[in-house]
C-alpha cells in the first residue's frame, strides 16, 4: 500500500540540536512522494505545504486535499484574495490553484475512506508502538469532546503520518508502549516524524530512520520502547 | 406548475417547523452557514430542537444564535469545541444541552444514507476508540467495521450560490459541503440562495443538486458574515 520511500541504514545527526518544526516540516515534505493526494491536518502539518516538491514552472507536484470539499488547495489567502466561500479544514481562508475541485462531504470522506488519498499528516498527543494514535480528545472528563475528521482521516489514507514533538512539555515521551489517551485510530500510523528522529511503527519492533541532537543509544534510555536500527 | 416553492421572504421559507423537530443545518463554520434562514427560524420561535451540522456554532451569528435564543434540546455534530464557540460551551457545560458526537466522515455518510435510502451501513472510522460504544462491531474481508444508522432530518436548512424556478442549485467553492448531502436527507429541504434565475438558465451539466430534492428556496441580499456578525 505504501508509496513512501525505503532507505536503507539509521542515521544519526549529532553534530547539531532538535530540529525546529519548520526543519521537521522540510523534512517530511522531502519523503511525500511527487504526484500524491496529501491531506495536511489542522496545526503543525499546515507548515509542510510550504515546503512541498515543486516543477520548474514552481507549481507544486503533490494535489492537497481538505476534508471540507476540495482538491487542488492552494496558500493561505491574504488581503483581497479572502472569500468567505473558501475555507480549509482550519476555517481559514485559502486560494484554488488551476485544476482545483469541489465536492461534497460524503464525496469528501468518501475519496478518504475509500483509500484514495496517498498521504495524511496529523498532529498526535501519542503515538503507540504498534501504531495506534490518540490525537482528539486528552481524556479530561471536563473537556468537550470534539473529534472533526480526525478518526476518518486515521483510517483513511494509504499512508498515515504523524508530525509532533517526541517528549512533551513535562519531559514525558509521546511515542509510547501502548496510548493512555482516548483512541483516535487502531494500528494506523506507519511512520512518526519529531524533532528528535523518524520512526517506523505499526511493525514487530519501531526502526529508527534518523536521529537529531541525539543518539539511537540515549533514545533507548528515554522511550519505554523497544527501538531497532538498520 | 413546480412542486418547489420559490419563496419570497425567509420567514415564509421557515413556516411550520414544527417543536421537537430534528433540522439538518448546512455550513462548515461560517462557509454555507445557512444565516438567514436561522435567523428567520429564531423569529418563528420553534423550539425543543435536535440541530444536526458540522460545528455547534461560532461567536454568537447562525446556528450560535438558535443556541443562545434557548431553542436547540441535542446538537449532533463533529466539531463542537472551537475558538469561538462559546455559546454552545457554556450550555453544555452547564448541562442545559445534549451533545452528540460522530466522526465528521460518518455524519456525512449517515445523511447520506438517508437520503439514498440505505438501511444502515459498516463504516471503518472510529473502530476501537470511545465513539465505538454500544455500536455493532462486524469483520469483513480481514478488516473491522462498525454499524453506523442513518441521520434523516424533519427539516435541512441549506445555503447555495444560485437556483432556478425549479429548485435546481449549484454552489460556491467549499461552501457547498454539505449541502447536497443534507439537502436528499430531510423531509423538507429549505434552500436559501444568493439568487434564483429564470428555470433553463442553469446548466444542466453544472447542476450539484437536482430539483426533486428541494421543497422551499428563498432569495437572500448577500452579506459578509465574520463570526462577529453580517455587514
Amino acid at each position: 500500500m505504501t508509496t513512501l520511500d525505503d532507505r536503507s541504514a539509521t542515521i544519526e545527526h549529532l553534530d547539531r540540536g532538535p530540529l525546529t518544526m519548520d526543519e521537521l516540516a522540510e523534512v517530511i515534505a522531502r519523503d511525500i512522494p511527487e504526484g500524491s493526494f496529501v491531506n495536511l491536518g489542522i496545526g503543525q502539518p499546515t507548515k509542510i505545504a510550504d515546503h512541498l516538491p515543486r516543477d520548474h514552472h514552481g507549481s507544486a507536484t503533490v494535489i492537497l486535499h481538505t476534508e471540507n470539499g476540495m482538491l487542488g488547495m492552494g496558500p493561505a489567502a491574504h488581503g483581497d484574495d479572502v472569500d468567505a466561500d473558501l475555507t480549509n479544514a482550519g476555517k481559514v481562508p485559502v486560494t484554488e490553484l488551476p485544476g482545483a475541485s469541489y465536492f461534497h462531504q460524503a464525496d469528501s470522506f468518501a475519496m478518504m475512506r475509500g483509500g484514495h488519498l496517498d498521504v495524511c499528516v496529523l498532529g498526535a498527543y501519542q503515538v503507540a508502538a504498534d501504531g495506534d494514535l490518540a490525537n482528539w480528545h486528552t481524556g479530561r472528563s471536563d473537556a468537550i469532546p470534539a473529534v472533526g475528521g480526525a478518526m476518518d482521516l486515521a483510517i483513511g489514507a494509504k499512508d498515515v503520518l504523524v508530525m509532533m514533538t517526541l517528549f512533551g512539555k513535562d519531559g514525558s515521551p509521546k511515542l509510547v508502549p501502548t496510548c493512555t489517551y482516548p483512541l483516535t485510530g487502531v494500528g494506523c500510523v506507519s511512520r512518526v516524524y519529531t524533532d528528535h528522529g523518524v520512526f517506523e511503527v505499526g511493525g514487530p519492533t519501531v526502526v529508527v530512520r534518523e536521529t537529531w541532537g541525539i543518539g539511537v543509544a540515549e533514545l533507548r534510555e528515554r522511550l519505554a520502547v523497544p527501538l531497532a536500527t538498520r | 406548475m413546480a412542486r418547489t416553492a420559490v419563496l419570497e421572504s425567509t420567514d415564509e421559507a421557515v413556516a411550520g417547523i414544527e417543536d421537537g423537530s430534528t433540522v439538518l443545518v448546512g455550513g462548515f463554520g461560517l462557509a454555507g452557514m445557512p444565516f438567514d434562514l436561522v435567523d428567520a427560524l429564531i423569529r418563528q420561535g420553534a423550539k425543543d430542537l435536535t440541530i444536526v451540522s458540522n460545528n455547534a456554532g461560532n461567536g454568537e451569528v447562525g446556528l450560535a444564535a438558535l443556541l443562545k435564543a434557548g431553542r436547540v434540546r441535542k446538537v449532533v455534530c463533529s466539531f463542537p469545541r472551537q475558538a469561538d464557540s462559546f455559546v454552545f460551551d457554556e450550555l453544555y457545560l452547564s448541562g442545559r444541552i445534549e451533545l452528540e458526537v460522530v466522526p465528521q466522515g460518518n455524519l456525512a455518510e449517515r445523511m447520506r444514507a438517508a437520503g439514498a435510502g440505505i438501511g444502515a451501513f459498516y463504516s471503518p472510522t472510529a473502530v476501537g476508540t470511545p465513539l465505538a460504544e454500544g455500536k455493532e462491531v462486524r469483520e469483513i474481508d480481514g478488516r473491522t467495521y462498525l454499524l453506523e444508522y442513518p441521520i434523516k432530518g424533519d427539516y435541512a436548512l441549506i445555503s447555495a450560490y444560485r437556483a432556478d424556478r425549479l429548485g435546481n442549485l449549484v454552489y460556491r467553492r467549499t461552501a457547498r459541503n454539505f449541502g447536497p448531502v443534507m439537502a436528499a436527507a430531510a423531509t423538507t429541504t429549505i434552500a436559501q440562495v444568493g439568487s434564483v434565475v429564470p428555470t433553463g438558465d442553469l446548466d444542466p451539466e453544472a447542476v450539484v443538486t437536482p430539483s426533486i430534492y428541494i421543497d422551499r428556496v428563498v432569495a437572500v441580499e448577500a452579506r459578509h458574515y465574520t463570526v462577529q456578525g453580517a455587514r
